[in-house]
This record gives C-alpha cells, structure tokens and sequence, in this order.
C-alpha cells in the first residue's frame, strides 16, 4: 500500500524520491555544515591566508608582505622541519599500534564475563580523567632520576641497579613519552571499540559456537569484521591526534630536538618567534601530512562512505 | 505622574553617573599567577585604587612564561584595550616593545635614577623606556655549609675549578656514607630559556661575552666560551646527575632541598622553601656569588631575571597606568614586597633598607652580586630574542648531551645567528 | 591430556599476570596523585621515595577550594562540556543519519571536508579564533567555548555516529515503517535503543575532550566568570613564580577525577549495556 502512494506522490509531483531524499540529507547537513563553516572557516581561510605571507606578529603596526610559495620553499629545506616529521610519524606508528593492541584487549576483557571486569571497567576510564595539564608534569616527575618513582620501584624490584635518565637520554626520551600518551589515550580506544562490541548481537557468537569455532576463529571471522567500522574511526581520529601531539611532548622535553614533534615546532615559530607566516606554512606544512595519512586509512582499510 | 517619573529618572541617573564619576576609571593589570605575588599585587593595587579614587581588576595569567607570552600576544595581536598594565619577562621588552608606550614621558630622569641602572638599560626599546622594572632576579650559588664544613673547606668556591673540586670530594665521601643519591652540583640543563641563563653565565664568567653584544654583533663563536661549555658538559654524569639535562628550576631545587646536592645554581626563590619549618637543609645552607673562571679576565656573572611593568599603547587610560605602575615601583611598597614575599627590589636603596635587612637578611648580602649582573642580549636582539635564545640553548644542549663538539656547535650557531640577523636586527 | 592441561595452566597464570600488569599500568598512577596530594611540599622530593605519606595532609583539599573559586571552575566546566556534547550529539547525529542512510551526490565530499577540520593543529589556529571570538563578542563566556570546542568534537561525533548509523539493518526501519509509526516515533523507539551505544560512547568522548581542553580555554577567557577547570589548575597559587603547588593541584586533579569516573561507569554501563541488550533481543 505504501508503494502506491509512493509512486502516486512522484507522479504527481514530478520530484523523484532519490532527489527528495538527497535534499533531506542537505537539510539534514545543514546545521553541521553551517557551524564548522562559521566556527572553522574563518580560522582555517586566515591560516592559509598567512602561509603565503611573511608577518611578524612581534612588530607593531603589523607588517605582512606577500612572498607566495616562499615559506614553503623554506620549509622544505628545514632541516628541523623533517626531524620533527620523523619523530611524529615514529611517534605516531609506535603510540596508535599500542593503544589500538592494549585498547582492544581491555574493550575484550570488560566486554566478557570476567572475573574483575568491573576493576578493570573503572581503572580504565582513569588515565583519560585526569587533565592533561597534569598528567603530562605528573609523569614527568615520575620520570626523575633522583627521586622519581619509577626509578625507585625498578630497583626496589632488582630490575636495575642505577637510576635512568628517563628525559635526558636521546635513546629513552620518546619511549617514556611513548608511555604517557599511551597511557593517556588507551581509554579513548577502548571506550570506542566496547562500544563497538556491545553492539555486536551475541546470537552470532552462539552460531559460531554451533558451528564448532574455536575462540581465535570467533575472533577474526565474527569480532573484527563487525569491529572494523568502529576499530577505522577510532585509528583515524587517534591518528590524527597523534599527529599533532603537542602537551606530552613539550611538558616532558620541551624543544629538544630529538623529540620535537612538528606541532611543537609550529607553536614555536607561531608563538615564542612571532612568525605568523612561516608558521602557518608548517600549520600547512602538519594538515597535509595528516592528508597523506588519512588517505592511506583510506585505500588500505576500506572506508565506506556509500 | 510625569514629573515624578522625570524626577525618579533624574535621581537615579543622577545617582549612577555620580557613582561612575566617583569611582574613576578602572585598569586592568596583568601581575602574577602565583600565590604570594598575587595577593601581594591585589592588595598594592587596591592601595593605589583607594588612594586615587580609581579601581584596579587584577587578572591573573599562567605560570608558564611560553603561555604568558602566547596570551599577551593574542591581546597585544588584536589591538585589545582589556589590559592596561602588563607584567613582563626581563627579556620581553625588546620583542613586545612596539606594543608599549614611551613611558619616559611620565618619568622623568630623576624619578628613573632611583632604579637599578643595568634593568633601566634593559627596559628600553629604540630610545623609548617601554618598561620600568618592578622586581628582580638573579642566579645564585647555594651551598651547604654544613658540608663545606665537614670535609674541611673554609668558605664557598670562587672558582669554577674550586667548585668541582669541592663537589667531587663531597660527593665521593657522601656516597660513602650510605647516600647514594647524592650529587655534587645541580643546575638547569633543559632545553629552554633557563639553560639560556646558565649557560650565559658559564660564558661571560669565563669573559667569553654575551652571545650578541650590545651593538649586536655575533660575539659567541670563541674560544672562551667554547671552554666554558666543554666545562659544563664534563660535570653532567660525574659531579651532576646525567638527568640534569632535562630539569629545569624545580627539579634541581628537589634533588637540593632533599639534602641530595652540595652546590645549586637557581634563582633566590629557591631560599624560602629551603628555611621551611620541616626542611630537610634549613639552617644548612647559604647563597653566594656564582664562581668565575680562574683565568684572568674571568668575572662572577649573575644572569638578570626579574620583571618588569609596561603600559599597552591600547589602553585607554594611559596616564593613570603609567601613575600605578609609579605607585607599584616606588620605594614604599618594594620595601613592602621584599619584606612579605622576599621579591628582590629593582630600587638599590631599598637593599640597604632597615626593615628589610631585619626580615631577609640575605637580599641585603645579594647586592653586590647585582654589580656582576649580566643581562640577556634582548635588548640588542630586540624581536628575534627567542630565535636567538632558541638556536643558543639547542647549541649548548647539544654539547652536554654529547651530540655535539662545542668549538663545532658554536660555529654552526654562529652562522645560523648570522642567517637569523640578516640586515640587523 | 596432561600436556594440554599444564599448557593451559600456564597460559592462563600468564595471562593473569598480564592483565595485572595492565591494571598496574593504568592506576599507579592515580595512586601516586593521591599520594602527592597528601603529602607536605618537603616530602614530594624526599629520598628515599615516601609511598604513603605518615601525615596524610588532607586540608590540601580544603584550600582547592578555599584558595581559589573552584567551584565556579567546575561550574563552567560542566555547563560547557555539557552543552557541546548536547550540541554535538544532535547536530552531528542528524548529520550522521543522513551520511549513513541516504544516497547523495557529494556525499564523499561532505563527509572528508568535516574530517578536513580537525586536521589543522590547535595553535594554528587559535589566533583566527580569537579574532571571530572577539567579534562575535563571546570573550570570556560560555559560548565562547561551546563555539569554539565544536570544531573538534563535531567532526568526531559525525564520524563516529555515521559509523553506527550504517550499521543498523534497515529492515529495522522498514518493520517500524510497516508498522505504522511516525518518522519521530520510528527514530525514538526503533533508531535510538540500537545507536544508544554509539551516542553515548560520542557523547562520553566528546564530553571528556571538551573537560580537559586547556588551550584555547586559557586564551578566550580571562576571569572566573567563565573560567573552566584546567586552566584554573594551571593558575593554581603556589608560593613563588617558579614553585609549584603541587600537592594542591594534586588534590583539585582528584576532585576532578572521581566524579568524571562515576558518570563514565553509570553511563557506560548501566545505560548502554542495558539498552543494547533489549534492543537486540527485542
């Protein structure tokens, strides 16, 4: 009966459904739309505006001269411009690989009837609780050499016999700062993945279960199929932070070189140099690195979009 | 009914505007984010407020210095009048100074001669006085006396040379009794402004000059100072502990008041805690002139600290900013802020002040390590301070972590502070 | 037999030790937060390290809240992240329903130049924002941050409803349809049961993000009128320009703590667990 009166409206109006439907998905867009364009747009136009200038927001009156592609050619050539690119993309491979691991295991075990999930459901909403303002100082504390704890509970526990300097040693700064992000942003993954998995109906596992499927073939035949959507949101967005960590890097090693992440070294020149326009080509410089890598999610991983 | 309402009109406005007329104009000043300082500016500001019939909002800003700077940027960026008064970093004139009135129009030289002359020089910015120094700061030597006492020495070290000979025999016996924690020395060897200071020091102690000089030549690639940072880099894992490249003031003021170092270098804040009810080193230690090198033209070197208040070219109360600030800095209440927060006055009378002698006897023993004071080359290097601090501090952090040769890491700073110059600052 | 058994034994004493690890890893932590905060300023550096302090100074949370209006601060922390998260929730769940259910041209489009947004760095630009904040005269109020914080939350919350929209079988729909129910009524008793946790995990996250924000909340607010948590533990009062007060910020992290905990259990579990199990059955 409705099919009827559905093919009697298109008669009639001459409007097919596929386009009704595509203005209800415009209208639907609007309001998103409406506010990142408004919130979003002018920031983004006056970044991309500046990259293509030289300003020094130290002078007054401001003085801004057009120079093109020139801080790009510059930036190119930035010898430190690229370490930071590689420390952020180490960073990143290493820092997402391990709380995408840990995650999913704690969304695992708090999904399955498990002796201390509720234990384990609590401990991991806490790293994400704390504010990042102090994390970021608190761990670094931790990291002392001196009377940090964790040199303190390494030799109480014979695993070492002399104290490491955690932030001071080019071969151990970005393991520990690793180790704070991931501790940082597990739960974010695996708030996401439970999510995800409580949405998978069980009455699959009991088939499977029927059809004699041992645990590691429920696992990759029924979970992580049915995980991807959720498991693709979450690598995407968790890359994308990593990308452009900035607090767990700065509050630990500050503008070490060897640990300088590219969001550091923009807020450098942005901010302590006052150099708006070079800085904006790194803010530039961040966005298409962070294109290249959503676009690889993307061709490798499959995301639907249709 | 008409001219009742009209009446009630005229009294109330009446009232409103003579409420407004009577209370003047309101400035807003930017001054400390932390504890002491605050109240401390709170109640000095509403003094003034009461005085003059005006009234003062203080707002508070972050600890940090990057994020002060980041936030008077944004201000400053967008030509707001929100603030009038900004406390500012010693090395801030020269980068926010176009941002600044020529408050050399409300002081004239008499009123500027009260202060110390070194932070007047410091506080100008193309021949206009941008800023009138508020409190200062220093770097100090802390040592333990009871320690100096025990392993026979009669007094602190006066040479760079004396004091690692002095923390190697302190450590080596500590070490022996059971402490293995102890170090000789702790400093700040992170990479940031503060390694900036430090190693300022280490460099002009050695008469190695001041990275840029004042007519802003490039004067750091020499040999003086490439000794001086070799020095500093051989005591990182012997006499300091091998993480004292990443602390900054805290962290080395933790391993100190832990009764876990002999020598500190940090600024005179460190001392308050030190003499707490419950400290560990209280009664145990005292401040001196940093070490100079033992060569000839070596000299004690002090990096300036300390902060300065300027008015915004924005505000929209110039004259009355430019009174408070008088207010803030004169001798009364530096007196007052030495006596209750232990703030170094920017006025040299007031060091010699009875009352401050009486309550802090060691701010009057750090006057002459102001004669050896030495300032960062903000002035010279005017908006490209940071640059050049930056490329300084990564340079030195290189050497001390051992990445780097330091006659090598000097030339390559060199030519990048050329690069950084360009047609001058 | 007997191999399997002690093989098993052992790979579940393993896995044990693993999970305890993890556990381990998590909330020590949270443990030594508490502990600094319990602590005198001169125990925070003592060596050998004091794990549990023999004085528990437990007015250090007293003067959390006696020492600055921190109750103000969780006041305008929770309108703000409250409020985002409302927004972000029902603009981008209808977004996301169109994203996930329609068929459009420039779908793709639509769909990437959303993730676009969130792919700048922060302090890039921060400086734009305070321009339009000023303009828009939001300084230093609420809707000041809710603006701005809907930069980053909306993209993510569009992502990931999206996600979960599509997952839904649209015979779901369609039995609603049969049935005779509205458009408003298939949405609130069909839709919403089975995208319930995909809501409230975007609403959790969303929340959680625009809590902790430091940057741009430090930049467009300048008193405690609108001043939210993080910044106001960054401005925490210590005796000296370079001291930290740490065993304060300690403390006001604990009060800021626990309850974000509590309402992350109650909705995770309770309401999700609970919804999604009637939703399938039913």
């Amino acid at each position: 009966m409705q099919e009827t009166a559905v093919k009697k409206r298109s008669a009639k109006g001459g409007i097919s459904l596929e386009s009704r439907r595509a203005r209800t998905a415009w209208l639907f867009l609007t309001p998103t739309l409406v506010v990142v364009a408004l919130v979003a747009g002018y920031p983004l136009f006056r970044t991309i505006q500046l990259s293509l200038t030289q300003t020094n927001l130290l002078q007054f009156p401001l003085k801004s001269n057009y120079v093109g592609l020139l801080n790009f050619k510059f930036l190119v050539q930035d010898a430190q411009w690229w370490r930071s690119v590689q420390n952020t993309v180490v960073f990143t491979v290493v820092s997402v690989a391990a709380e995408t691991l840990l995650g999913l295991g704690i969304a695992m075990l708090v999904n399955a009837k498990f002796p201390g999930r509720g234990a384990m459901r609590t401990a991991m909403l806490i790293p994400w609780a704390i504010p990042t303002v102090v994390s970021a100082q608190m761990w670094r504390w931790m990291y002392n050499d001196v009377y940090g704890v964790i040199n303190d509970m390494l030799m109480k526990l014979h695993l070492t016999d002399k104290a490491y300097a955690w932030l001071a040693n080019p071969r151990l700064m970005l393991p520990a700062v690793i180790s704070v992000d991931v501790w940082k942003t597990t739960p974010f993954m695996a708030l996401l993945l439970l999510a995800g998995l409580q949405s998978i109906p069980t009455e699959l596992y009991e088939a499977a279960r029927v059809d004699g499927a041992t645990p590691w073939q429920n696992f990759v035949r029924v979970t992580l199929p049915l995980l991807r959507p959720a498991l693709l949101v979450a690598l995407i967005f968790r890359t994308l932070d990593a990308l452009r960590v900035f607090d767990a890097i700065y509050v630990m090693t500050g503008t070490t070189p060897s640990t300088m992440s590219m969001a550091v070294y923009a807020r450098q020149q942005l901010v302590d140099f006052g150099l708006l326009g070079y800085g904006s080509a790194m803010s530039v410089g961040i966005f298409v690195i962070i294109g290249l890598f959503v676009v690889a999610y993307v061709v490798s991983l499959g995301v639907e979009v249709e | 009914m008409k001219r009742i309402w009209l009446a009630v009109l005229i009294l109330v406005g009446g009232l409103f505007g003579g409420a407004a007329l009577a209370q003047g104009v309101t400035l807003h000043i930017s001054c400390g984010a932390v504890g002491n300082e605050l109240t401390l500016c709170k109640d000095e500001a509403q003094a003034w407020a009461t005085k003059t019939g005006n009234s003062v909002v203080v707002v508070s800003t972050p600890n940090s210095s990057t994020d002060r700077l980041a936030l008077y940027q944004q201000q400053l960026g967008a030509q707001s009048s929100s603030i009038d008064v900004y406390q500012i970093d010693v090395v801030w004139p020269g980068i926010l100074g176009s941002y600044f009135v020529d408050l050399g129009k409300y002081f004239n030289q008499s009123d500027l001669s009260g202060y110390i002359p070194a932070l007047i020089t410091n506080d100008q910015y193309e021949g206009k006085q941008v800023a009138i120094p508020w409190f200062n700061d220093a770097g100090l030597l802390y040592y333990r006396t009871d320690l100096l006492k025990k392993y026979g020495f009669t007094g602190p070290p006066t040479t760079w040379d004396q004091l690692t000979q002095m923390a190697q025999k302190i450590q080596a016996g500590e070490r022996a009794a059971g402490n293995d924690k102890f170090w000789g020395y702790v400093w700040q060897g992170n990479a940031y402004e503060g390694l900036t200071c430090d190693a300022l020091e280490w460099v002009y102690s050695y008469g190695g000059g001041t990275i840029v000089d004042p007519k802003g030549n490039i004067t750091i690639d020499n040999a003086k100072a490439a000794a001086a940072i070799n020095m500093a880099a051989g005591w990182v894992g012997t006499i300091s502990p091998p993480g004292v490249t990443s602390y900054q003031e805290e962290d080395a003021r933790g391993v100190w008041q832990a009764g876990n170092a002999a020598f500190m270098r940090n600024w005179p804040y460190a001392y308050g805690p030190g003499q707490s009810a419950d400290s560990p080193i209280k009664d145990k230690f005292g401040v001196a002139a940093l070490p100079k090198a033992s060569t000839p033209d070596g000299r004690h070197a002090a990096t300036l600290g300390g902060w300065q208040l300027a008015v915004s070219r924005f505000s929209k109360h110039q004259a009355e900013a430019a009174d408070l600030i008088k207010y803030l800095t004169s001798s009364q209440v530096e007196i007052e802020r030495a006596v209750k927060g232990s703030f170094l006055p920017s006025r040299l009378a007031v060091y010699d002040d009875p009352q401050v002698i009486q309550q802090n006897p060691f701010i009057h023993q750090l006057k002459p390590v102001f004669a050896s004071a030495v300032a960062r080359p903000a002035t010279a290097t005017k908006q490209k301070y940071n640059q050049v601090s930056s490329a300084f501090w990564t340079a030195v952090h290189n050497v001390l972590t051992g990445q780097a040769q330091a006659n090598q890491a000097l030339a390559g700073l060199k030519a990048q502070l050329t690069r950084i110059k360009g047609t001058g600052w | 037999m007997r191999r399997r058994g002690v093989g098993h034994y052992l790979g579940q004493v393993a896995f044990a030790i693993l999970v305890l690890l993890v556990f381990f890893y998590l909330v020590f932590p949270f443990f030594w937060a508490i502990s600094s905060s319990l602590k005198t300023p001169n125990e925070l550096f003592q060596t050998p390290l004091v794990y549990w302090p023999p004085v528990p100074q437990w007015k250090n949370y007293a003067e959390v809240f006696t020492g600055q209006p921190f109750a103000r601060n969780l006041l305008n922390s929770l309108i703000v992240a409250g409020l985002t998260t409302t927004l972000s929730l029902l603009i981008g769940g209808t977004a996301a329903y169109a994203l996930g259910r329609i068929r459009f041209r420039g779908k793709r489009a639509v769909f990437y130049g959303i993730l676009g947004v969130s792919m700048f760095p922060q302090i890039a630009i921060l400086g734009g924002m305070f321009v339009l904040i000023r303009t828009l005269h939001l300084y230093n109020t609420w809707w000041g941050l809710i603006l701005s914080y809907m930069v980053f939350t909306l993209p993510f919350t569009v992502w990931v409803l999206t996600s979960f929209v599509r997952e839904i079988p649209r015979e779901l729909e369609e039995a609603a349809f049969v049935d005779g129910a509205t458009p408003v009524q298939s949405l609130t008793r069909v839709l919403l049961p089975v995208m319930a946790p995909g809501l409230v995990t975007a609403g959790l996250l969303a929340f959680i993000q625009a809590w902790n924000e430091f940057l741009f909340a430090l930049t467009f607010t300048v008193d405690n009128k609108a001043r939210t948590v993080p910044v106001a533990i960054a401005l925490f009062s210590g005796a000296s320009q370079y001291e930290l007060p740490w065993a304060q910020i300690m403390a006001a992290s604990v009060v800021v703590t626990v309850p974000l905990i509590i309402l992350v259990l109650v909705f995770q579990q309770r309401i999700v667990a609970g919804l999604t199990a009637g939703a399938v059955k039913g």
